[in-house]
């Protein structure tokens, strides 16, 4: 069942669209990850659904009902804040408590509610706890229960890992995911780093400039990313002119092997890092290394073709197989990371 | 007078920054504008009726003589040089008061704000006690240490009570407090980590402060600045007892005119031009200061206090507790010294003397101690009223939107510049006919009281609430909070501090509140300062002793209120 239905909606800031005809769904139970650069308009959208931000045209449905006309407090969704804004002259538990005191939950229950909801976060027994006290972590334990305690049909998170440092963000993701699942919340969030938006979301929304650019599962949307744009937003910077014709392409990087089925004629390819394959000198497109970035489990190269007019390429390699910066070696392409993109809108 | 019905519609569209095409989605602009309306409705009607209304009244009575208008009185007054003089003077002496308070009062706000000392709730008490007193008592207690036979003069023969700053003087010993309080509550709630993140950047401790804290400060200056100017402005017990023939203000020529010469035509021309002068001055003041307000990080007062370090700090610290010693100190300790030293040396013969009217030598129909819970009980009514009113126009204007508003802030200010006399007088003359007949009431008194203490209420509250971050705003109603909710539980805890600091001051305003309770007090309902005022009028040693006693009395009252609100504040300070 849908649970949320944005139809058409426009945001307008001053002559330019925040937000351009929109169309949304997010089915019950489904998280939902916008994944955007700042500015695309991601952020807009949250503000539109909560009710902070009237659309100028088009309309926001919530459980088949339209939300024209009803205020922030009566939508009954959760919306958790990019700088959390966790109300500084109340504790933890006073944050936490806000949403059922408002809708005038007993204090006994609202007690159980707020220490079930701190467990659940991990922070059992932090209730008398001042927030400023709190790390960035705890804080966005805190937002996160404040924002689920009143049950919200719909939980909102907006850049919700932003500020955390890196270890914290990808254990708090797999926690967050696993916190929707066995509470069956039904959520979106919006964020624009797509480590983070694939690993939490079952469904990726790439927007550009107030559009929606890609939809699609987190795989989907990884292994055809549809538009340059997407392509480049999600990474990829190995983009290429080419003249597809059956399963070669011409480029500036030599003849290229695509994948059965290519949309022929001339067009423009993506080659993940991944099906960039070094070989021996004097096979394939001959390179020199230009520099060389250790990413832990593996190495990102940056290859100069020999030909200053072509484009620079990225590639991975294992570790041990990584030649220094300024070796010279050969390139060859793997036909299952080669994508044909489609034509910019 | 400012508001305009047609202006509404463009006002909506303002409020949303002009983002909206259709009014098909929104409901929640229309809103606001209705609810900022219902919010102002009650400030508005407050002021239309006891306000507008009594000074309008007043005005017609002297420039309508035989219902016809006589507007050539205006152009006659005005032509007149002695006019001229008086204006000449009223508007140099405002400025120079101004510079000279900013100048010292300043470092005591940093002072206040940012280092902790003992006795630092009992010093903020007591600068705030001139604020309160009566002026005629603060111009004898100058007059005592400055004049003839003076302090200075026993000392070494200095003399001040002839020259403008014994005036000056005066009035930066009046208004310190209102710079103290107004920029040393934002002041004491600004992040000290932004300085220091200036100072990283590589910027001079003075030019961090400079470029960081002076803007983020600006809009409380220039509040302070603009409630200095329009005290002094209007100075009248000061000039009255200082001045001398030489110096004259608008009010105190007003007075002259109303009370002495009772050429009412002449005193409603001089009321006409202080409204207008003062009017100017809050509408240039709304032009610059527009802009200038933004989303401060507020944090806790109690954390960014700390003991001062190096000998720098510790000199600062010495510098104002001298000259609060020198001008605060020292002025009260000699009206508390005349108030003890009896005809048979020091003792209390002036504190018993207050017990009975007979004593009073026939000043008074009641004991003059009475004064005490009269003064007390108007003051607490006067601030509940001046807490709503003002309370409920701060809220109204926490967003800035459009013109309308604009003209409404200003509008609330007016009272602070417009002639206490003429307001008293106006009451009695205008709010004595059914519907409105309250000449009889005791509530006239706390009524004025409250009209003066409204400014102060809307310029401590707005600086804090606009100051709010929005967002939070929003994540309350998005957890469900409706709009009055969200100002209950988000705006209200916030500025819990500026609440008490603008109760405190509305309440010291109404306490030490003259020009206007002259008119108004029941002959057996005096209040402190009328009751002081009444002993001065008379000759004798002995009236002139009680004066004296009851100014000290007033004055400890008042520092007893203050204290006790500075206690409060600190203990629910952790709770909000």
């Amino acid at each position: 069942m849908t649970l949320l239905r944005l139809d058409e909606v426009t945001v307008r800031f001053g002559g330019r669209d925040a937000l351009d005809a929109v169309d949304l769904e997010v089915a019950e139970h489904e998280t939902v990850c916008v994944l955007g650069p700042s500015g695309s308009g991601k952020s807009t959208m949250l503000r539109v659904v909560a009710g902070l931000q009237p659309a100028d045209t088009g309309r926001v449905w919530l459980a088949g009902r339209d939300q024209s006309g009803v205020p922030a407090h009566r939508r009954g969704v959760g919306l958790m804040f990019q700088d959390h804004q966790l109300f500084p002259q109340r504790d933890v538990g006073g944050n936490v408590a806000f949403g059922l005191r408002m809708r005038k939950v007993g204090r006994a229950e609202a007690d159980r509610r707020v220490a079930e909801l701190l467990e659940l976060v991990g922070l059992p027994g932090a209730q008398r706890r001042p927030v400023d006290s709190l790390s960035g972590g705890e804080q966005q334990r805190v937002a996160l229960a404040r924002a689920l305690a009143p049950r919200p049909k719909l939980l909102m998170l907006d850049e919700p890992l932003g500020q955390l440092d890196r270890g914290l963000r990808e254990r708090l993701v797999v926690e967050l995911r696993e916190l929707f699942e066995r509470l069956g919340t039904t959520v979106l969030a919006v964020t624009h780093d797509q480590g983070e938006a694939f690993a939490l979301a079952d469904r990726v929304v790439v927007m550009e400039n107030g559009r929606i650019a890609r939809t699609g599962t987190p795989l989907e949307v990884w292994r055809r990313p549809g538009t340059e744009f997407v392509a480049r937003f999600l990474g990829f910077d190995n983009v290429v002119e080419a003249i597809v014709h059956g399963e070669v392409a011409d480029t500036c990087w030599g003849k290229l092997p695509v994948p059965p089925g290519s949309r022929p004629g001339p067009g423009r390819l993506l080659v993940r890092p991944a099906g960039v394959r070094l070989t021996d000198p004097g096979e394939g497109l001959a390179c020199t290394v230009a520099a060389r970035t250790f990413r832990g489990d593996h190495v990102t190269l940056v290859l100069a073709p020999s030909d200053p007019a072509a484009p620079r390429l990225e590639a991975s390699c294992a570790l041990r197989d990584a030649p220094e910066a300024g070796a010279r070696v050969g390139v060859a392409f793997d036909p299952a990371d080669v994508v044909v993109l489609d034509p910019a809108p | 007078m400012v508001l305009a019905g047609p202006v509404e519609p463009r006002e909506n569209r303002k409020a949303a920054g002009g983002r909206r095409e259709t009014g098909k989605a929104d409901g929640g602009g229309r809103r606001a504008t209705a609810l900022r309306l219902a919010l102002m409705a009650v400030p508005l009607a407050f002021f239309a009726v006891f306000f507008a209304y009594p000074v309008a009244a007043i005005v017609t009575r002297g420039l309508r003589v035989g219902g016809r208008w006589r507007f050539g009185r205006i152009a006659e007054v005005m032509s007149d040089p002695a006019t001229l003089d008086v204006l000449w003077f009223t508007c140099w002496q405002a400025v120079a008061s101004t510079a000279l308070t900013l100048a010292v009062a300043l470092p005591g706000a940093y002072v206040f704000a940012r280092f902790d000392f003992p006795g630092k709730g009992l010093l903020r008490a007591v600068v705030t006690v001139p604020f309160v007193l009566p002026t005629v008592v603060a111009g004898s207690a100058f007059l005592a240490l400055l004049g003839r036979g003076g302090l200075l003069d026993e000392l070494w023969g200095v003399r001040l009570d002839t020259s403008v700053w014994a005036i000056l003087l005066a009035h930066v010993f009046f208004n310190y407090a209102v710079v103290v309080r107004t920029v040393g509550g934002l002041w004491a709630q600004l992040d000290p980590r932004q300085e220091e993140a200036a100072r990283v950047l590589g910027a001079s401790r003075l030019s961090a402060w400079r470029r960081v804290t002076l803007p983020a400060l600006a809009p409380a200056v220039a509040a302070a600045a603009l409630m200095v100017f329009l005290f002094t402005f209007t100075s009248f017990g000061v000039i009255q007892i200082l001045g001398g023939p030489r110096y004259a203000t608008l009010e105190v020529a007003i007075y002259r005119e109303t009370a002495q010469l009772l050429d009412l035509p002449t005193a409603a021309v001089l009321s006409i031009v202080q409204f207008a002068a003062v009017a100017a001055v809050l509408a240039l003041h709304a032009w610059t200061v527009r802009r200038r307000e933004s989303a401060l990080r507020l944090v806790d007062p109690g954390r960014t206090a700390r003991r001062p370090k190096g000998s720098a700090q510790w000199a600062l610290l010495w510098g104002v507790l001298a000259v609060v010693a020198l001008l605060i100190v020292t002025p009260l300790a000699v009206l508390v010294e005349r108030s003890l030293h009896g005809p048979d040396g020091y003792g209390f013969t002036y504190y018993e003397a207050l017990r009975s009217a007979a004593d009073s030598g026939g000043t008074f129909f009641v004991a003059p101690l009475e004064a005490v819970g009269n003064s007390l009980r108007y003051a607490a009514v006067a601030t509940v009223f001046a807490l709503v009113v003002g309370g409920l126009a701060a809220a109204a204007l926490t967003r800035r939107a459009g013109r309308l508003v604009r003209g409404f802030d200003a509008l609330l200010m007016l009272p602070l510049g417009t002639s206490a006399v003429t307001v008293g007088f106006g009451f009695l003359i205008a709010l004595d006919e059914p519907p409105l007949d309250l000449r009889a009431s005791w509530i006239l008194v706390p009524l004025a009281q409250a009209l003066v203490g409204v400014p102060f209420v809307v310029r401590t509250m707005l600086p804090v609430l606009r100051a709010v971050d929005h967002r939070l705003r929003e994540a309350a109603a998005v957890l469900g909070a409706s709009p009055w909710r969200v100002w209950r539980e988000v705006d209200l805890p916030l500025v819990g501090r500026a609440v008490a600091v603008a109760a405190g001051f509305a309440f010291a305003v109404s306490l030490g509140e003259f020009g206007a309770t002259v008119f108004l007090a029941r002959p057996d309902h005096p209040t402190l300062p009328v009751a002081i005022a009444r002993f001065l009028g008379r000759a004798g040693q002995l009236t002139y002793g009680q004066a004296m006693a009851l100014s000290t009395i007033l004055m400890l009252v008042c520092a007893g209120s203050l204290l006790a609100l500075e206690r409060i504040r600190t203990d629910r300070s952790g709770e909000f």
